[in-house]
């Protein structure tokens, strides 16, 4: 089942691009049937999963093997943890393809890479090997940067190879540090159950030190903590809506992903050693995205540094999630880490709005200096709704989706590292300030006349835009449903320590 | 005389001698002929290497000659690359009065890599290195009329020559010290010798020579050179098939010293520089063929990478295989685009090819993906072994510095690719016909093909191992 949900999106993508001539109309069709595929299945997953006590940590499995003198082979299979950011993944794939793109006369391609860059990037969050998991992470580079470079607007080019080249940095670390875990224990295996049991690290000193240090650099650049953050916002920038909605809402995630599957979980010794300067780097990364994104004058800048912003909270909940090990402050830890992972799918679903709307004001205007805007609220209401809504949302306002996150995060944080979450929550006063001023520009105030006949939300906007944002208050007012899922596999990672 | 023993190698050697005749009695409009003569030759002796799979290792011509996995992989590989250069040539040597006799000193040019792979003895590994070179300063001048062709011809004539004596001096002086030429006797006096410097000078010059016909640090010069200059599809041949030979010859001869006298610390430094140079110098070419040539002389780099743990680590030779294969395959599918699209080098021509040639921009995207190693193509599959070998052996500085190689090749790649997606094509782009195709679709089948069956590839070749 799960197999099929990472080849159906593939196999998508290969017809599409081998069908020449095929009508914008049809392409569209054919992807948005595709692309709400894996989310059918994944929901089939979902419905079938066990969250008792005392169920299989990773279900779904199935395995086929590929290199065997390494011990490589296509393992997938779920956690609680995969499971949610994955089916909101396959969500937010859903919505940015059914997204109204202006796809420039090339509508099948646009189309084959979206299906594509749904494929691997939902193996990363389905895989449970290794090498496989290097193998989707640096693909998704690749899809990203051709839907960056053909499709982006401004300085395209440039911000796509920027785009690559840095992130292939990171992943190349990646890369050295999987082999590294892998050499260290025989026989070679890539199997990541089998790894989380080894432990293979554990106790060593310099080598795994650096391992360690391997796997942060590349996941903080991926997901993007302080300083690794720059080759962000001219990705965001130039990227089209949909484009910039699926890199912060799913391929970021990767990095956190990675963070919680990889290093938290195989290497637990090692990874409590330093766990405070990954918070410190969390906080760091906090503070400096919300200050950032207030500075800039940019709407979609202002995004794309929130998400520096939100991404610290989430390393923050993985890093007080495995500052210790055994059962000292256990409660706490997985509140912490429950915490990061219910940011992933609200940020994912909250940013991931915030971006299709960017997407709506760049169709309409061509601009998105703040400066430009204002008093938009009475040509185009369910814009400014929508917007409201999932700016309110971003900074945490109780009832929506970002405030369970964060709650959890702070409940954790100030049982482990109580000054770290002091310092912190002065970061969700900066976003909400930022937040109620970006609103106040854009929707308030006199109207200028250029933008007389701003056209509201469509149709589809509107439709996709309003099951993102459902979800949002659905997961506020009624989290349990996720933290269920995602509570046994939390407290699986850390008592596997 | 076991003859048996060098049947792939004389199959090879009929069909050039047969080639010779046939082109001096055929029409110049007949003379493809002689290519599909060049292409039954290599599919017999592919196939008659492929028979010596089943048979033992052995060592074979009073020790001149072995027979291991290593070397028949590497001529196996051999053979297919030369096979995929010959389907490129037809149609764009159509016009040369001398067409027919180009295969013939082709075929000869992949004997003396074949002899390469197998040479167990100095002076046989002289041969080999010989054949190769002579032959391939004919074939990078192969366009007599036109001046770059010659000046690429010319350059790596004399550089060639250059090495050559140093390989030469190299071999007398390691004959001198330990009396004997054929590497089973070395290795087997080599640690009862005192390590004299004048070992190590022997031995540095030696790997010198071999560099060369890698197109490693110092000795690299003529790639660029010859892969801009020289006609498409011998640059093609030129920038592959020397190299699969050159870096069996040196793992075998260097296995037969032990680390005492300082070879891996050269190797490594040999690697780091040669890969740092090729990537820097590739940065910004604005010619398609001469980038390639400096990325062909930083994959020189990665190649040296499996030679300097080979023996540390179970993984060094299937790294080595693997990863030769794998740039075989994508640096033969880019060179047959380029030879696809007319020689069509200059970056700023490729603006806009994947709207007018969806395909050739496909392959050349692949072809360019695997030389960066990007997952799941050839280029992947070998690099992943070689950080694996490297890590495995303890060589962390070298795998470190490929890595942040690797880094720096995806930039120059990308500045190829971009254009080709992001920019509006510019005008009609003419294309040659005929086999070149099946040599594009080939080498494309095959870079996507090793890194897929890397599972199989790696449980066929198994732990290859040296013979001494």
């Amino acid at each position: 089942m799960l197999t099929l949900t990472i080849l159906l999106p593939l196999a998508g993508a290969l017809l599409l691009a081998l069908m020449p001539g095929l009508l914008e109309v049809a392409a569209r069709r054919l992807a948005v049937a595709v692309a709400a595929l894996p989310l059918v299945l994944l929901m089939a997953v979902g419905w079938g999963f066990d969250t008792k006590p005392g169920a299989p940590a990773f279900q779904q499995v199935a395995e086929f093997p590929w290199i065997p003198t390494l011990g490589v082979a296509w393992r997938v299979g779920v956690d609680g943890i995969a499971l949610a950011v994955a089916l909101m993944s396959a969500l937010l794939f859903l919505a940015a393809v059914a997204w109204p793109a202006q796809t420039q006369g090339s509508a099948r391609a646009y189309y084959a890479w979206f299906l594509f860059l749904e494929g691997v990037s939902l193996g990363v969050f389905l895989v449970l090997d290794l090498l496989l998991f290097y193998v989707f992470f640096d693909l998704s580079l690749v899809g990203m940067y051709f839907l960056i470079g053909r499709w982006g607007h401004g300085n395209a080019k440039a911000a796509a190879t920027k785009f690559f080249v840095y992130t292939l940095a990171g992943s190349l670390a990646i890369l050295l540090a999987i082999i590294a875990l892998v050499l260290a224990s025989s026989p070679m295996s890539f199997d990541m159950r089998e790894m989380m049991a080894r432990q293979p690290l554990a106790g060593m000193d310099v080598r795994s030190g650096l391992v360690l240090l391997g796997f942060v650099i590349g996941f903080a650049i991926k997901a993007p903590l302080f300083p690794f953050h720059t080759w962000l916002p001219p990705a965001h920038v130039d990227a089209p809506g949909p484009v910039s909605a699926i890199l912060a809402g799913v391929l970021l995630k990767m990095g956190v992903y990675g963070l919680i599957r990889i290093p938290l979980s195989m290497m637990t010794d090692v990874f409590a050693r330093y766990a405070f300067a990954l918070a410190v780097i969390a906080v760091i990364s906090i503070l400096w995205g919300a200050l950032v994104a207030l500075g800039q004058t940019s709407f979609k800048r202002r995004i794309a540094y929130t998400s520096v912003n939100h991404m610290g909270y989430a390393v923050l909940g993985v890093a007080v999630a495995g500052a210790l090990v055994g059962d000292e402050a256990a409660a706490a830890r997985q509140l912490a880490l429950t915490g990061a992972v219910v940011e992933m799918v609200a940020h994912g679903l909250i940013t991931g709005a915030l971006f299709l709307v960017t997407g709506a004001f760049w169709q309409r205007a061509k601009e998105y200096e703040l400066g430009a805007f204002g008093g938009l609220a009475s040509v185009a209401p369910r814009l400014a709704v929508a917007t409201s809504l999932a700016a309110f949302a971003s900074f945490g306002l109780p009832g929506l989706a970002g405030f369970v996150a964060e709650f959890h995060i702070f409940a954790g944080t100030f049982a482990v590292y109580p000054w770290l979450a002091a310092i912190s929550l002065l970061g969700i006063v900066i976003t909400a300030a930022l937040f109620l001023q970006t609103l106040q520009r854009l929707f308030m105030g006199d109207l200028p006349k250029r933008w007389a006949d701003f056209p509201d939300l469509g149709r589809v906007e509107t439709a996709t835009l309003g099951v993102l944002l459902a979800l949002v208050v659905a997961i506020g007012v009624y989290p349990r449903w996720l933290l269920a899922l995602i509570e046994g596999a939390a407290a699986s990672v850390l008592r596997a320590s | 005389m076991p003859v048996g023993d060098v049947l792939p190698e004389i199959a090879v050697l009929v069909a050039a001698v047969l080639g010779v005749l046939l082109a001096s009695f055929l029409a110049q409009r007949h003379q493809w002929m002689c290519a599909a003569l060049a292409l039954v030759g290599i599919a017999v002796a592919t196939v008659l290497c492929a028979l010596q799979l089943s048979q033992a290792p052995r060592l074979t011509f009073s020790g001149n000659w072995a027979i291991d996995a290593a070397s028949i992989w590497a001529r196996l590989i051999i053979l297919a690359a030369s096979g995929i250069a010959v389907l490129c040539t037809p149609a764009w040597l159509r016009e040369d009065r001398r067409h027919g006799e180009y295969y013939s000193v082709l075929l000869l040019s992949a004997l003396g890599a074949m002899v390469m792979a197998a040479a167990s003895d100095t002076l046989q590994l002289v041969t080999g290195v010989l054949l190769s070179s002579i032959t391939g300063y004919v074939m990078a001048s192969y366009h007599r009329d036109w001046a770059v062709s010659v000046e690429a011809g010319m350059k790596y004539f004399l550089l060639g020559a250059f090495a050559t004596s140093l390989l030469m001096v190299g071999v007398v002086l390691l004959y001198g010290l330990l009396g004997t030429s054929s590497y089973a006797a070395m290795a087997s006096v080599a640690s009862s010798v005192a390590h004299s410097p004048l070992l190590l000078l022997g031995l540095a010059l030696v790997i010198v020579g071999i560099g060369f016909k890698l197109g490693a640090v110092p000795a690299h010069a003529w790639l660029p050179d010859v892969a801009q200059g020289a006609p498409a599809p011998a640059a093609a041949f030129l920038t592959v098939v020397p190299k699969i030979g050159a870096a069996i010859a040196l793992v075998r001869l260097l296995s037969t010293f032990d680390d005492a006298t300082g070879w891996r610390t050269l190797i490594e430094a040999m690697a780091i520089a040669t890969m740092t140079l090729g990537n820097l110098a590739a940065l910004w070419q604005k010619d398609l063929r001469r980038l390639l040539g400096w990325s062909s002389v930083a994959q020189s780099g990665y190649v040296l990478m499996a030679v300097a743990v080979d023996g540390l680590s179970r993984s060094a030779m299937p790294a080595l295989l693997l990863f030769l294969a794998a740039y075989a395959a994508a640096n033969l599918a880019a060179f047959a685009v380029v030879t696809q699209l007319r020689g069509r080098t200059a970056l700023d021509d490729f603006a806009g090819l994947a709207t007018v040639r969806p395909w050739a921009a496909a392959v050349l995207t692949l072809s360019l993906l695997s030389l960066a190693g990007i997952p799941p193509l050839g280029g992947f599959a070998g690099k992943l072994m070689l950080f694996v070998a490297t890590l495995d052996a303890g060589y962390t500085v070298l795998a470190i510095a490929a890595v942040l190689n690797t880094v720096v090749s995806l930039f120059y790649y990308l500045r190829v690719l971009a254009p080709m997606y992001f920019l509006k094509p510019g005008g009609t782009v003419a294309q040659l016909g005929g086999s070149v195709r099946a040599a594009v679709a080939f080498s494309a089948l095959a870079v996507t093909g090793i890194g897929l069956g890397a599972g199989v590839l790696l449980t066929r070749i198994g732990l290859a191992t040296l013979l001494p």
